[in-house]
């Protein structure tokens, strides 16, 4: 185990390496200057928009930025943003707490809703549970997050005015009134994208169980005469487990990453809103940072997938 | 207008006849700014007005906090390094200027302890001077005194070419001396009618010596005092997250009596205009946000929530057609749209005018913007009230139908007009947003009935404007035959607005299409009168000057002017803001109160 952990590690470091020439690369190829706005700007001088690229070093040839980047990375020094000069790895500190707080909230929300909802519906296939829970799922994994997070708005912002639509990243507040204000103004954002993720995670859960359910060893189970409950989550669940712990690790990454539109939308100061920030500014420093640490986290959960598999999986090993 | 309108318009003034007021407001539509008409009555002497003050609150703070939403969070909150105006506001709440521009041209002191004119000795004779006097009296947030070696330090900090401070246009070519603790004098090399843009406005917040003293120059981003500023604003700073949020607290020893009204208060960032104006105007969970690119009409439905108003303040933006005179689509001489081709249309006069009677400015102010845009000929302002007598618009098909025929293009058996073989099919592009295809559509229908065939193209907004040199759909190179967009006028001076029309600015291959002068125009004369302009000491006969270029351009119909287009903001129905179309929206934040 131990030994399969640390071979893993290693392929990824050429991968990680392979992963941050590419983005390098591409950012660097991409049009746009992060200075953009100088130029078009009459009252900047133009030497101070020359002088800039200088000191940033943006005019070396793309190999000695890249290396100067790599170099920098592997001393822990993730550079600054060209844009609000501060540090990067600062920038991205600010955000991960309300990331993960929001998208975090809303995979449990997914997790909560889909495991139940898709056990029973494979359990009792094609009865009037089943039935509503796959038409609900179909719709809400059709509809996008960015229209149900419009209706959502609309019907509890501004027709009913219960809730705010605007995401403080801190409230002034303390004590239960602080919680309150931040389940208030979660609340939206959560049910938006957990309602959407539950839909599709529903119908992995339920067809996963659909497979196992019908095995001869789940026939044997019953005819030994052990309870329905017992044969299901006992028997049948932790198999049909797997592939859909698949699929939730390789969410993990995304949490990190978090939800572009749905931050734009409600405004949430989340990583996603910083990465698009950053594109939309060319700002490349932060791009390469968000962009590769989700890089690893993508590799790093891969892996953890895999080692999921032989504790829910006794036959496979390791080697 | 000539040198001798403008001088009997301000003997006018002077004898009481006609108000000042109105004055400025005629010059401006000439095409100057407020500022700089302001400019011209303390050139001749006459005192500005004394803005009568509508403060209300009798005691500092208890306003509990204002939330204002900036739909483009601050990214940094050095004033040297602010890129856009959002970096400039966010750092406004915490630091000032010397003095700042009201939306009539005032200028109004903020840390100076009055503006000078020639009769309290600030301005000098020769013009080549101001020495200004600062307030007593006055404290950085942490307690030390502001006093002269704070300005003179901002100056030295901003020229330094090692800073590469944004502001270095405005401190480059003067000298600031201290003359005592509260005294300043600022030298310019050459005798400058309009002085006032060293330590005023967006680009003159002084920054505390103490604090930046060690971090001038090369080091200037390692300064812990660019991510927490401590200025002399009415508010002290708490928290910064670029992009997102910038908080402040109340200055309990800020230098205006019973200012500040609010005890906090939250720059919040992020998101689009339209949920900006929904959280102010609709639900009223915000009580400011800054600029509204919201369509008129849904802006009303959401003032019928009657929590919040549009506020609407006339500023120099222009949107505004250009017609390419050079041939954009074959290259001559290694280079597409090169100032040594002719296009096949535009270079007719005929074809300019006919295109400028079909662009429908009416329809377009009230069917697309309403109340966010105004019906304009002229390249610069117009207020509706003073329409400049030397240009006029019209929409009229039929005429343009006539010049068309009289220049010799004919109809085809498809309706499209030729000549020599060449149909009028143009181009038209513009940046991706709703509004501008629907300005695209409303010229295209016209054209088309004018026996025009429009193919309309749209470039999303971050190609368009960017000055990439391997993009062929940027608006610099222009490699179409008309375009679209919004030309700002943030300074207040009007002298780099007009450079965008003299011939060493035209765009090209050469300065990697940088050039300010986009549309390629070019007259000996406009050159001829720009030098003069700029070599001119005479403030009323170098205003006389920039008006005769206003209207060289737009006689020529070089371009198309079609709405002047003010700034939006929206407020809280019971938020009292002063706001300029000539500074920052915080320019006077000290100011803003609550009515109960």
């Amino acid at each position: 185990m131990g030994s399969y952990i640390f071979r893993r590690l290693l392929i990824a470091l050429p991968s990680l390496l392979g992963i941050s020439v590419v983005l390098f690369t591409v950012l660097a190829l991409a049009p746009g200057d992060p200075f953009e706005e100088l130029a078009t700007n009459p009252n900047v001088p133009a030497e101070v928009r020359l002088l800039l690229r200088a000191k940033f070093g943006l005019d070396d040839p793309i190999w000695q930025r890249y290396f100067r980047w790599l170099s920098a990375m592997m001393q822990g020094d993730w550079g600054f943003s060209f844009i609000s000069r501060v540090d990067v790895d600062k920038l991205i500190l600010q955000r991960v707490p309300v990331t993960l707080a929001v998208i975090g909230a809303s995979q449990i929300l997914a997790l909560l809703i889909a495991l139940p909802v898709g056990i029973y519906s494979a359990a009792k296939p094609y009865s009037w549970f089943d039935r509503i829970a796959s038409t609900l799922a179909f719709i809400g994994f059709s509809l996008p997050t960015f229209f149900t997070g419009l209706l959502l708005i609309y019907l509890f912002s501004i027709t009913l005015g219960w809730l705010p639509f605007v995401y403080s990243s801190d409230i002034s507040a303390t004590g239960w009134r602080w919680w309150w204000e931040q389940l208030r103004q979660s609340i939206m954002p959560v049910l938006v994208l957990g309602l959407f993720q539950a839909a599709s995670w529903t119908r992995y859960v339920r067809s996963a169980m659909l497979d196992v359910i019908r095995l001869d060893y789940v026939t044997t189970a019953r005819s030994k005469g052990l309870k329905e409950r017992v044969v299901v989550m006992k028997h049948v669940v932790r198999n049909a487990l797997i592939p859909v712990v698949t699929l939730v690790a390789m969410q993990m990454p995304a949490v990190f990453g978090g939800a572009i539109v749905t931050e734009q939308i409600f405004r949430i100061p989340g990583i996603g809103s910083l990465l698009i920030d950053a594109i939309l500014r060319n700002d490349t420093p932060v791009i390469m940072a968000v962009t590769f640490v989700f890089a690893c986290l993508v590799i790093i959960f891969n892996l953890i997938a895999d080692l999921l598999y032989g504790w829910l999986d006794p036959r496979i090993s390791y080697r | 207008m000539q040198e001798r309108e403008i001088r009997e318009l301000i003997e006018e003034v002077r004898v009481g006849k006609l108000p000042r007021r109105q004055f400025i407001g005629q010059l401006v539509a000439l095409g100057l700014t407020a500022p700089m008409a302001s400019m011209l009555l303390m050139h001749s002497g006459i005192a500005q007005a004394q803005p009568a003050s509508t403060y209300k609150p009798t005691k500092r703070g208890g306003g509990g906090a204002l939330k204002a939403l900036w739909w483009q969070g601050a990214t940094l909150l050095q004033p040297h390094f602010a890129s856009g105006t959002k970096d400039q506001e966010g750092s406004r709440i915490f630091y000032e200027p010397l003095a700042v521009w009201d939306n009539e041209g005032n200028l109004i002191p903020i840390l100076a302890a009055e503006i000078p004119t020639r009769e309290n000795g600030g301005l000098s004779a020769d013009g080549k001077s101001v020495t200004w006097k600062l307030k007593k009296g006055v404290n950085w947030h942490d307690g030390k005194p502001f006093t002269a070696d704070d300005c003179v330090f901002t100056w030295e900090y901003a020229r330094d070419p090692a800073t590469a401070a944004i502001t270095a246009g405005v401190y480059k070519d003067v000298k600031v001396d201290k003359i005592d603790s509260h005294t300043i004098k600022v030298t310019f090399a050459k005798a400058t009618p309009f002085w006032a843009s060293a330590f005023v406005a967006a680009e003159g917040m002084i920054i505390p010596k103490h604090l930046f003293a060690a971090y001038s120059g090369a080091k200037s981003r390692e300064a812990p005092a660019n991510l927490k500023p401590v200025g002399t604003g009415p508010y002290k700073f708490v928290e910064f997250k670029p992009g997102d949020v910038v908080r402040g607290e109340i200055n309990m020893n800020y230098h205006m009596p019973n200012r500040p009204y609010f005890d906090s208060i939250e720059m919040k960032g992020g998101g689009d205009a339209t949920s900006a104006a929904r959280a102010v105007l609709q639900t009223g969970e915000y009580d400011y946000a800054w600029n509204l690119q919201v369509e008129d009409e849904v802006m009303k439905r959401m003032e019928a929530g009657g929590k919040g108003k549009v506020h609407v303040i006339e500023s120099g933006d222009i949107e505004f057609i250009q017609l390419n005179p050079t041939d954009p689509f074959n290259e001559v001489d290694g280079e597409r749209g090169s100032i040594k081709s002719k296009h096949f249309a535009f270079s007719e006069p005929a074809v300019r005018e006919a295109m400028s009677l079909l662009a429908d400015r009416k329809g377009i102010q009230e069917f697309i913007y309403g109340r966010t845009g105004v019906a304009t000929s002229n390249f610069m302002n117009n207020p509706p009230r003073f329409r400049s007598p030397n240009t006029k618009w019209e929409f009229n098909i039929d005429k343009a139908n006539q010049i068309l025929d009289g220049a010799g293009w004919k109809r085809g058996s498809d309706g499209v007009r030729e000549k020599g073989g060449k149909k009028m099919k143009f181009v038209f592009q513009t940046s991706v947003n709703s509004i501008r295809q629907k300005e695209q559509a409303v010229i295209k229908q016209a054209c088309q009935k004018a026996g025009i065939d429009l193919e309309l193209k749209s470039v999303t907004g971050a190609v368009f404007f960017s000055s990439d040199v391997a993009n062929p759909d940027t608006y610099g190179k222009f490699w179409c035959d008309m375009q679209m967009y919004t030309t700002t006028m943030t300074q207040p001076d009007a002298e780099r607005f007009m450079d965008q029309y003299t011939s060493w600015e035209i765009s090209s291959k050469a300065n990697k299409w940088l050039g300010r002068n986009i549309c390629r125009y070019r007259s000996e004369e406009y050159d001829k009168t720009y030098r003069a302009g700029e070599q001119e000491l005479d403030p009323v006969k170098r205003a006389a000057l920039f008006i005769r270029l206003n209207d060289m351009v737009i006689k020529d119909n070089a371009v198309i002017p079609l709405i002047t287009r003010p700034r939006a903001r929206g407020a809280n129905l019971k938020l009292v803001s002063t706001l300029s179309g000539w500074d920052l929206d915080f320019s006077t934040l000290q100011n803003w109160y609550r009515e109960t």
